[in-house]
């Protein structure tokens, strides 16, 4: 079934108005952007949207009660609040150190990375 | 730290992105006497609580949280051995160019130094600020502060939320709240135009489905011992109330976004000259303050909209605050004022040097006061207008950059006319010439943006 969908481009601050005909997976045009990395925007908005997504876990035993996390690509903007649950629920052992694995989304298997080093209490 | 000394060759004030940049590059340049002072227990500033992404595209090509970016910095202070006091705040700038400091671990002490550097960034404005009327309970937060609870210390300071303000802090935390299952009501704007980048505006509202109510603003607060409700109303074009168009929204939060204060009480009271419209000290290309021993960067200036921008701005800082240490710094023989026109809210730098030692590229920094679609952006002197190009959006809240060559190469057939040579034309030579033609001494370089659609 065919299908338009509407974005506001966010790859420069001109801010088109993005215009997507999809049948499922399958991109038939795109209008109303200015360039190319507007038709790439577009194409990837409209297919499999994704974001980075930051937060943070609670640390036990460390100097700081929570640790900023973030994802280490971007992950599929429709689970967002899912995963918001589950890393809710998540704990961490201090000390923590920058870039350190913090869980696996379940799912997407995107890793949660530490943002910054907590040191231990 | 190691014990403090009674002299340092630069000190830097604040141990944000700013000042961190600033002690790092003044000691590759050569100057490894530094000292940075920061009020806080920890290096990093602001970015430690923005633990958001999109820090560090334009310097690092790769999109960092803030604490990320923060401790890439600490660290390269850390590897130079750069001293830092932290838990001290400065009490005053001397004219004999020392300052006065103040910490538990150090007690009050005057330090000397060849030069300063001021990096302390910026405070928000509070509710006091843009005089809301009603009550005064419990609930209502500045952004940045409702950020600091939520990401450092884990606390929810609400469940239902009202947000003034659509800057970048207010979306941002639009999502942030939501994301921890905080309802948000609203995002209200008093402009007819949110002052956010474009992605946080789609990443931040549109994702979440937060309306955001343009030409609105909070008229009323409610509640006793806790918040209760806002009364909200559109604004006319001179941001004044609609009689007839308040809104009752009831919420227990209400925070505020409503803009950033670059702070400088110290700057003020060394009778530093401060532009009243950036609210931060006036400086020239060097960014050096109307005391030339004292150099600025980053928010205290004024308020940028990318952290990568702080730090290149503070790494032309210390340079310059390094070479003012060897001496070498040009010597000038005026400072002429630059000045936004039509669109253009400010210029930064507020003064040009020009002298016959005066060259180099320039670059003046600036932000239109509404969105401009079709922009035409000017650099003039007086009716010689020497720099044009063309930008299809401007927004206020991305800050423009226009790069005026050394060797300003002329486009333009009056000029042409008037230089013999026609050869190239530096900074200063365009004031010389200027200045022979009209015989006038108040010359001012002027940016202007205006719309093509206008005409």
């Amino acid at each position: 079934m065919k299908e338009v969908k509407e974005f506001v481009c966010i790859t420069c601050p001109m801010g088109c108005r993005l215009s997507v005909e999809v049948e499922g997976e399958e991109i038939l045009s795109v209008s109303g952007n200015s360039c190319k990395r507007g038709w790439e925007y577009a194409r990837s908005e409209a297919v499999n949207p994704k974001r980075m997504l930051t937060t943070t876990v609670r640390v036990e035993g460390g100097d700081q009660p929570l640790v900023p996390v973030r994802s280490e690509v971007g992950v599929p903007k429709n689970s967002i609040m899912e995963y918001m649950d589950f890393l809710n629920a998540q704990r961490v052992q201090a000390p923590v150190v920058s870039h350190q694995v913090i869980c696996e989304l379940p799912g997407c298997g995107v890793k949660m990375i530490a943002s910054t080093d907590i040191a231990a209490k | 730290m190691r014990e403090l000394k009674e002299h340092y060759d630069i000190i830097v004030v604040g141990g944000g992105p700013a000042g961190l940049a600033a002690a790092v590059q003044a000691y590759d340049q050569g100057v490894k006497d530094v000292l940075i002072v920061e009020r806080k227990d920890k290096l990093g500033g602001i970015l430690n609580q923005c633990i958001h992404t999109g820090f560090g595209v334009q310097i690092f090509g790769e999109d960092l949280s803030g604490p990320e970016y923060a401790d890439h910095y600490v660290q390269m202070a850390a590897e130079r051995k750069i001293p830092v006091l932290c838990g001290a705040t400065v009490l005053s700038i001397n004219q004999d160019q020392s300052i006065v400091i103040s910490g538990s671990g150090c007690g009050v002490k005057r330090i000397t130094c060849k030069a300063l550097v001021l990096s302390m960034g910026c405070r928000e404005r509070s509710r006091g600020a843009v005089n809301i009327p009603g009550s005064r309970p419990s609930g209502i937060f500045t952004a940045g502060l409702a950020q600091r609870y939520i990401n450092l210390e884990g606390y929810k300071m609400g469940k239902d939320v009202v947000i003034l303000g659509s800057g970048d802090i207010g979306l941002i935390m639009a999502r942030r709240l939501t994301l921890e299952g905080i309802h948000v009501r609203m995002v209200c704007e008093l402009e007819p135009f949110t002052n956010g980048l474009t992605r946080n505006l789609v990443q931040c509202l549109e994702d979440f489905d937060i309306p955001l109510r343009l030409s609105h603003t909070v008229t009323m607060i409610h509640g006793k011992e806790r918040l209760t409700g806002v009364t909200i109303s559109r604004v006319d074009e001179n941001k004044n109330p609609i009689p007839g168009t308040e809104e009752l929204v009831p919420c227990d939060t209400l925070l505020l976004s409503v803009g950033l204060i670059p702070e400088n009480e110290l700057t003020l009271r060394a009778g530093i000259k401060i532009d009243p419209v950036t609210g931060g000290p006036l400086v020239n290309e060097h960014m050096q303050t109307s005391l030339p021993w004292v150099f600025a960067c980053g928010n205290v200036v004024h308020v940028h909209d990318l952290v990568d921008y702080v730090t290149m701005e503070s790494c032309r800082a210390a340079t310059a605050a390094v070479t003012y240490i060897q001496g070498e710094l040009p010597r000038f023989r005026e400072e002429i004022p630059t000045e936004g026109a039509d669109a253009v809210r400010y210029v930064v730098p507020q003064v040009i040097t020009a002298g016959d030692d005066v060259e180099g590229d320039l670059t003046l920094y600036f932000r239109v006061k509404k969105p401009v679609t079709n922009a035409i952006i000017e650099v003039s002197c007086g009716d010689w207008v020497f720099y044009r190009s063309k930008k299809l959006k401007m927004i206020p809240g991305e800050m423009e950059q226009v790069l005026i060559k050394a060797e300003l190469r002329d486009t333009f057939d009056a000029i042409y006319q008037e230089n013999q040579t026609k050869g190239m034309l530096t900074v200063p030579d365009v004031f010389q010439l200027d200045k022979q033609r009209k015989g006038i001494v108040d010359t001012k370089l002027t940016v202007s943006v205006r719309s093509e659609d206008d005409r």
